[in-house]
């Protein structure tokens, strides 16, 4: 090559190199827009108003983002299974609503917008301290001793009425004198972009932490925890590090949950929240960064949105975990991130038509289980508190066989098909990958 | 003393009813490494199909009918669930009990809903054996004492006198050798989980109506067997049945005195007041505190012998 | 003037697993520079040396030493830290990340970076050109983004042995590097491994006994658990001891 065409691809590397952190970042920009400009969507025009619902949600949603991919900073990451992540969002909420309450009397000042420092501070501190107990051990006996830690944890925040409120919990007022922006933080919209600036930035902080030596070594440390000893690692003190850091974004998420709600009860410390933390990230996809994020809005919209429609949303979530586990244990960014090497292949449209035979009967077979599980809430749960089974405004009389031979028949039905369509998908799906990596190979 | 006494056979009930229960966890992840989080969810099943025996039929019928029906439940959700999560690692498998004792608990709650069902203690046991000091001592936990010692009698004849009994010993130490050595060792799993599936749904059967019969009564009694089986040891059957004793008595033993750590400083002539730091922790007073003592011991245990008091391998 | 330590050297070494006795009283020097093989029959503990010496197993008696520095019981981490790494006969990588990021993973310690969460391992160009350089040394450039659990047999072989060396040991064990290897493959394996051994301490167990008396200068014999000679190959080739060991007593 001589000298200008060499000068030339310096010059061409050195310009792609900018813009590429701009090309592989776009779709965080997109999804950051998507989150500032949704509640817009739902706005009354008539009323002026936002909807206080979708705010309330979104809230939600960014809060649980946060603790999701916190605890995914164990699970994915470094290999950790924990029972007990909900005490770094349980105490980094407890601290931030005394911190406010502390505000509010005058006894500290500190902007509201900085609140999730505390929570974070909190975190990272009791993570450092329990921490250093609990990663003497990995595997199954991590797990069990976070349980164990948990169990304490959340039974001492019942025990002890001083800092924990008792069975009533803390309260606090958001509404502060210490705004930097000089807001008052009682309309919705005004926490939902406090919530979401800071989900933006923990998200961030998350992201550029897989980034260096400590994330890529949890990573090796997962893979295999012998070789990492012999490059020169000592994995206890890397799954140490790792929870530490994971201790203080779940104390983030804690105090925005305090800002959010006003009041951290132990239903936030508690083996319930703990197995949320598992749930939101093992559906939405644990090998995958996002992955998380994708959980934690579907697991909160099923939370708050079905529940509305239904007592029995917790059956679906377990029912949805369990069919991930066995069939999809990367999640659901596992399944799409599965779809790459077609996209990259430009052959994703072969896909097309076998998704459409498999997506139909599929649904009539979750339409079958949803409407068997609804029955039988309905005749044992549902009639106990008086009320009857609604399907359109059409009230559903769950004593005669009618409604129950439906249901069944459209559940197994639907399920037979299936199962015959997912082996026609199957025997496509592994053809286009034959395909695809050939083509590749002959590139 | 006389407090004493009735506490230490209340303590021992408890403790072999946990043992039932335990043994069977133990030989489960013994062998398999699964952690199985739905054996008390068995216990669950075991105790509500008792309560619907008991009301068809009788106590006797559902003392036998109950845990073969929790042993067949057993060895389906090993060949057709367990079997498939298998190739994706301990932490599937681990994850899918996870799941399905969730599920089981939500079914429980639709069929039975979510009060407490009125299952009783069957009306030829619910006498007084004998009175110590004035207290009874029911017939009932006579009973259950017999049923907990004949179990274990039983298993461990066949442990120590069977073939397949000798199989399942070794492949509690060394499962993957067992394999190698030739014997079908998937069949040899089905077997243990059935029979441990079994043993929870027996112990079900005379624990819900000496405890309760409720929807949460898998996942209240779930982390104390957990902590009986890390507490133990794997691999050691002996050590888990000396953590259930352990557990059991300390449990027992802690709701009936009423002391606390403040009691303990004053009698070394501190005293403590309101306005004293951790005044509330050293206040509260033991019986409040005995469903946490298992957990403390968990976590004492994991940190100074991890492999538990006579484990012989690590988890 | 006193001579340098060995690389490495063992006293008295016994390990036992309960009742049996696997390693019964190893004594063995190898000085600094030296190209040493361990040959010996199947279950004459092999591997269980290695074990040893790198920490994953402690002695049941006797000491190890690494430069004169006592090192039985100090866990395999620091051992590695003062100067030893090892390849294990079951390929031992981190099978999710990429064969840069095993390469960069082994790196990173011996160049400082410890538990750094404050440096973002894409700018640190000193660090990723040497990832390159092994890249290239290896013959795995094409190869740099797949996952190591998705190479070829002989991919990961030759990735394993990166993953050992690059981070800057003095002293290398190599456990069958060529196990499962082809003539041919055989043949790159022990280029590589000579070419990137140079002027450190090689230990290798080996079974292929051309690969041996191609690259050893000292040729160590294992056989139950105790050394019967130890020599230069031509020796070790012709003596009777090593010859009953392998093949049984000669026919008359």
């Amino acid at each position: 090559m001589s000298a200008p065409e060499a000068q030339i691809g310096i010059a061409e590397r050195r310009s792609t190199r900018l813009p590429t952190i701009l090309r592989g970042g776009w779709p965080w920009l997109v999804v950051l827009a998507i989150a500032i400009l949704l509640p817009w969507l739902f706005f009354d025009w008539t009323k002026g108003r936002h909807s206080g619902f979708v705010l309330s949600l979104m809230s939600q949603m960014g809060l649980m983002i946060v603790f999701a991919l916190s605890y995914n900073m164990q699970m994915g990451q470094a290999g950790l299974l924990s029972f007990g992540h909900a005490i770094f969002l349980g105490l980094g909420g407890y601290f931030t609503i005394h911190a406010m309450n502390a505000i509010d009397a005058g006894a500290l000042w500190l902007p509201v917008e900085l609140l999730p420092v505390i929570g974070g501070l909190a975190g990272v501190v009791f993570a450092i301290v329990i921490g250093y107990i609990v990663t003497k051990q990995r595997g199954t006996a991590y797990a069990m001793i976070t349980l164990g830690v948990g169990e304490l944890v959340s039974a001492a925040a019942l025990m002890f009425n001083g800092f924990f409120g008792g069975e009533g919990g803390v309260t606090a007022n958001r509404v502060l004198p210490t705004s930097i922006f000089g807001l008052g933080y009682s309309a919705g919209i005004q926490v939902y972009y406090l919530i979401l600036a800071w989900t933006a930035i923990a998200v961030a902080l998350m992201l550029l932490l897989t980034q260096v030596p400590i994330g890529r070594m949890a990573n090796a440390c997962r893979d295999n925890s012998e070789r990492a000893q012999f490059v020169g690692y000592d994995p206890r003190l890397v799954r140490f590090y790792q929870v530490a850091l994971s201790g203080l974004f779940a104390g983030i998420a804690g105090a925005l949950y305090a800002i959010n709600y006003e009041i951290v009860t132990f239903d936030a410390v508690n083996a319930v929240m703990s197995a949320n933390a598992l749930l939101m990230t093992f559906i939405g996809g644990v090998g995958v960064f996002w992955g998380p994020m994708v959980g934690a809005v579907l697991v909160t919209l099923l939370q708050s949105w079905v529940s509305l429609l239904s007592n029995s949303w917790l059956v679906y979530v377990g029912t949805l975990f369990i069919v991930m586990v066995i069939y999809a244990p990367g999640g659901i960014a596992g399944l799409i991130m599965a779809h790459r090497p077609f996209w990259e292949a430009r052959r994703l449209s072969a896909l097309i038509l076998p998704y459409l035979r498999i997506v139909p009967p599929a649904l009539v077979a979750v339409l079958g289980f949803v409407g068997l599980v609804e029955l039988c809430t309905s005749a044992t749960i549902g009639s106990h508190q008086g009320k009857a089974l609604q399907l359109f405004h059409h009230e559903i009389d769950t004593s005669s066989p009618q409604a129950w031979v439906i249901a069944a028949a459209l559940l197994l039905g639907g399920l037979l098909v299936t199962r015959y369509q997912s082996r026609v998908f199957a025997t496509t799906w592994s053809t286009l990958t034959a395909e695809t990596a050939q083509g590749a190979t002959r590139q | 003393m006389e407090v004493f006494l009735v506490t230490l056979l209340n303590g021992l009930v408890y403790g072999m009813l946990l043992f039932m229960l335990a043994s069977g966890l133990t030989l489960i992840f013994s062998m398999m490494g699964v952690l199985n989080f739905a054996h008390a969810s068995i216990y669950m099943i075991g105790a509500y199909l008792a309560y619907e025996l008991s009301r068809h039929l009788d106590f006797w019928a559902a003392l036998v009918i109950a845990p073969i029906l929790c042993g067949l439940i057993g060895a389906a959700i090993e060949m057709y669930g367990l079997r498939k999560v298998h190739r994706n690692g301990h932490l599937a498998e681990l994850l899918f009990t996870f799941g399905l004792a969730f599920i089981i608990e939500k079914a429980v709650q639709m069929i039975w809903g979510l009060v407490a069902v009125p299952y009783r203690v069957p009306s030829a046991l619910d006498f007084s054996l004998f009175t110590i000091y004035g207290t009874t001592f029911p017939a009932y936990r006579a009973f259950m004492l017999l049923i907990s010692a004949l179990m274990f009698v039983a298993i461990w004849l066949l442990l120590t006198r069977t073939r397949i009994g000798l199989i399942i010993q070794a492949a509690l130490v060394h499962p993957d050798m067992v394999g190698a050595l030739g014997h079908n060792v998937p069949r040899v799993f089905t077997i243990v989980f059935a029979g441990g599936s079994a043993l929870a749904g027996l112990a079900g059967v005379i624990g819900g109506n000496y405890l309760v019969t409720e929807p949460a009564m898998a996942f209240t009694m779930g982390p104390i067997v957990f902590v009986v089986v890390v507490f133990g040891g794997l691999g050691s059957l002996e050590g888990c049945f000396i953590a259930s004793l352990i557990i059991g008595l300390v449990q027992t033993f802690a709701v009936v005195l009423d002391v606390s750590l403040a009691d303990l400083l004053a009698r070394l002539g501190i005293v403590v007041t309101a306005t004293t730091p951790f005044a509330e922790i050293l206040t509260v007073r033991l019986p409040r505190v005995g469903a946490l003592l298992p957990f403390v011991l968990l976590v004492l245990i994991l940190l100074f012998k991890p492999r538990g008091l006579l484990g012989t391998r690590d988890t | 003037m006193t001579a340098a330590p060995p690389a490495i050297a063992l006293r008295e070494v016994h390990k036992s697993f309960g009742a049996t006795k696997i390693i019964r009283g190893v004594s063995l020097a190898v000085p600094r520079g030296q190209r040493h093989a361990i040959i010996g029959p199947n279950g004459a503990g092999k591997t269980t040396l290695f074990n040893l010496i790198s920490g994953r197993l402690a002695t049941t008696s006797g000491t190890i030493e690494l430069n004169g520095v006592p090192v039985d019981g100090l866990p395999p981490h620091k051992i590695n830290r003062l100067g030893l790494a090892r390849s294990f006969q079951i390929t031992s990588l981190f099978h999710r990340l990429s064969v840069f990021e095993n390469l960069r993973c082994a790196l990173l310690w011996s160049r400082g970076y410890k538990y750094s969460f404050w440096h973002l391992l894409g700018r640190q160009h000193a660090l990723n050109a040497e990832v390159e350089r092994w890249l290239e040394r290896l013959g795995l450039e094409d190869r740099r983004g797949v996952p190591a659990g998705l190479l070829s047999y002989a991919e990961q072989r030759a990735l394993e042995i990166g993953v050992t060396i690059a981070g800057g040991a003095k002293v290398v064990l190599l456990d069958e590097p060529t196990s499962g290897m082809n003539r041919g493959e055989a043949e790159r394996a022990v280029e590589l491994i000579s070419e990137i051994t140079r002027g450190k301490t090689l230990i290798m167990v080996e079974h292929d006994m051309n690969v041996v008396f191609g690259l050893a200068e000292i040729v160590t014999v294992l056989v139950y658990g105790q050394i019967i000679a130890s020599d230069v190959p031509a020796r070790i080739r012709a003596n009777p001891a090593v010859q009953e060991a392998y093949l049984g007593t000669k026919a008359a």
